[in-house]
């Protein structure tokens, strides 16, 4: 990492500590904002906000590797999450799921070559009634079948 | 927006902050009795009396209190919280501040899943709108001294998280570990203060119990599950959706209602929960009987069993925190032998000591989550053991 690119973190991270203040229970809301603006938590960023806020670097990444929205390991600007729990997977889940890796030429779990876009599964999304559901970033989609999904991240692509 | 929902008592008409309005006239005990009376349970699983959470925290000693709203909704198949918070906000945060004033709290916070994200924007408005109001902030509805106001936090993507003690932790800035109890939140919550946690559907059917009493909401339901009950209803059927119905409705009536045919099973909440075959149709759905937190999945005749054990089973392997060995191994082991059941490679033996795995996980874990975890093997292995040993494959496994 730059110098520059370096200190441009640490300004950042400065700018959350304020909003959030210097306690230990501002520590989530801090790295889900990295999160947001980074798509991951680098080892560097990891450093700064333990620094910033007194704890062990480990304590950060314990924390990080807990939450399945966290990340320590760079992943594509838009992450893509589509529901593997039973409502949605007896709702038609595979073929979405098939028809979007045929389309982006990768498997769920995997990256785009060019970082655009990260396919992973989550849990039940609780759009249960209308699945099957995914989330686009902080978008919801639902009622997919595969030419659905595939236009959803065509758009995005 | 769709057409206005309809029901007994929570889709019941409410004008907002009207609750709120009516605490000037009312004493923190006042609203205990009207609890009381309601014999209101928690709507988030596990069905404690919300008026003796409320009473044992209002009689913990110390200045600062806290009220955290559960917005956590992970349980598979259950999306009624998503619904009033999209739809009944005021509901909600009434609720929140009818607590903050009962326990002597000042401020609220909503632990909002992360998978609801989409939902911060309009839920933040609208306590801007409630401050402006004075529904919120200082000297609320010009009751001198009575402060409250609420923060949203959002999770990141746990569904452990939404048990209590693990909650606490991840607003403290740990990992979502639960804790051991006693102490109990009620004593010793966020940041050690005391802390009541309720689930959503609990806040708003309080604002319902202060506006029309505790006698009005027993009315409705049963003698020991009173009030109504949203239920998240999907699966195998034509009308899925959120309906609120009074406890002690049948599993055949609400299979009706939504229009399911051609049932196999109805898992009964969630994947914590239990799978009921058609021979128990006519149970209902009562803290006494089949309780729920609301989570109702239909299969129909095609659905494969074991398919249904493995997402299930999948799904508690993932979400285990890992901090008790009977949760983390036990899950991981309940899950290897639903492999096995698929593939026909089984001993009957082998399979009893499951079962006696899964049930030294229901009493040896340390959260809910591996203490009900094994509760869909267990059952649905009990109840479809002719279409797991039997008729599966040609019908000659495991012998
Ligand atoms: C693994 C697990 C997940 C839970 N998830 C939720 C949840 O998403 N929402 C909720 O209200 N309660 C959940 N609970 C129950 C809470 O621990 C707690 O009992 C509840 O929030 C209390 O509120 P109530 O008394 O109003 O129901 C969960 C419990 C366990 C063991
Ligand atoms: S029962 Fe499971 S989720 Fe709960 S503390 Fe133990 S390992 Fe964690
Ligand atoms: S099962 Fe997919 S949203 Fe609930």
């Amino acid at each position: 990492m730059l110098v520059m690119e370096k200190n441009q973190l640490t300004e950042e991270i400065e700018v959350l500590i304020k909003k959030y203040g210097k306690e230990r229970s501002s520590l989530i809301p801090i790295l889900q904002d990295i999160q947001k603006q980074h798509s991951y938590i680098s080892d560097y960023a990891q450093q700064e906000v333990a620094r910033l806020l007194d704890i062990h670097p480990v304590e950060v990444f314990s924390v990080i590797s807990f939450y399945a929205f966290l990340n320590s390991s760079p992943k594509g600007r838009n992450i893509v999450r589509l529901c593997q729990t039973i409502t949605c997977d007896l709702a038609g889940k595979k073929n979405v799921a098939s028809a979007i890796e045929r389309e982006l030429g990768i498997k769920f779990g995997q990256t785009t070559p060019d970082n655009k876009i990260t396919l992973e599964y989550a849990n039940c999304l609780g759009m249960c009634d209308v699945g099957p559901a995914m989330i686009v970033n902080d978008r919801v989609y639902y009622k997919l079948d595969p030419e659905k999904a595939v236009s959803i991240i065509n758009e995005i692509r | 927006m769709e057409e206005k929902r309809k029901g007994a008592v929570l889709f019941s008409d409410y004008e907002r902050g009207s609750a709120i309005k009516k605490l000037r006239d009312l004493s923190r005990e006042d609203i205990l009795f009207e609890l009381k009376e309601s014999k209101l349970k928690g709507r988030g699983g596990a069905g404690f009396p919300t008026s003796t959470k409320w009473m044992l925290t209002a009689a913990a000693k110390s200045d600062i209190k806290y009220v955290v709203c559960n917005a956590d909704e992970g349980e598979p198949g259950t999306f009624k919280d998503r619904v009033l918070l999209m739809e009944y906000q005021a509901l909600i945060f009434d609720g929140m501040v009818i607590a903050g004033y009962t326990i002597g709290a000042k401020n609220g916070i909503v632990y909002l899943r992360g998978e609801y994200s989409y939902l911060l924007d309009s839920l933040e408005t609208y306590l801007m709108k409630m401050r402006e109001d004075n529904l919120l902030g200082k000297n609320i509805a010009g009751k001198e001294g009575f402060d409250f106001d609420i923060s949203i936090r959002l999770g990141s993507g746990a569904y452990v998280c939404g048990e209590e003690t693990a909650l606490i932790e991840s607003l403290e800035g740990h990992r979502g570990e639960a804790r051991n109890r006693p102490p109990y939140p009620v004593n010793t919550g966020y940041l050690g203060k005391p802390t009541t946690v309720n689930n959503v559907e609990t806040f708003a059917s309080v604002t319902h119990i202060v506006m029309k009493g505790g006698e009005w909401f027993c009315k409705h339901g049963t003698d020991k599950s009173t009030g109504s009950k949203l239920f998240s209803i999907s699966g195998d059927c034509s009308r899925p959706g959120v309906y609120e119905l009074p406890w002690g409705t049948t599993i055949q009536e609400l299979l009706d209602i939504a229009g399911a045919e051609n049932t196999k099973a109805v898992q009964v909440g969630g994947a914590s929960g239990i799978c009921l075959p058609k021979s128990q149709f006519d149970r209902k759905l009562a803290y006494e009987d089949a309780a729920t937190g609301g989570s109702i999945m239909i299969f129909n005749e095609e659905r494969d069993m074991i398919h249904i054990m493995n997402n299930f089973m999948e799904f508690f392997v993932e979400e285990s925190c890992g901090q008790c060995t009977p949760c983390r191994i036990g899950n991981a082991k309940l899950l290897e032998g639903v492999k096995m059941l698929e593939s026909g490679e089984y001993t009957f033996k082998y399979i009893n000591k499951l079962k006696e795995l899964g049930q030294t996980m229901q009493v040896a874990s340390k959260c809910g989550l591996g203490q009900s975890s094994s509760n869909a093997f267990l059952s649905i292995l009990e109840n479809f053991k002719d279409e797991i040993f039997n008729v599966r494959k040609g019908g000659n496994h495991g012998n």
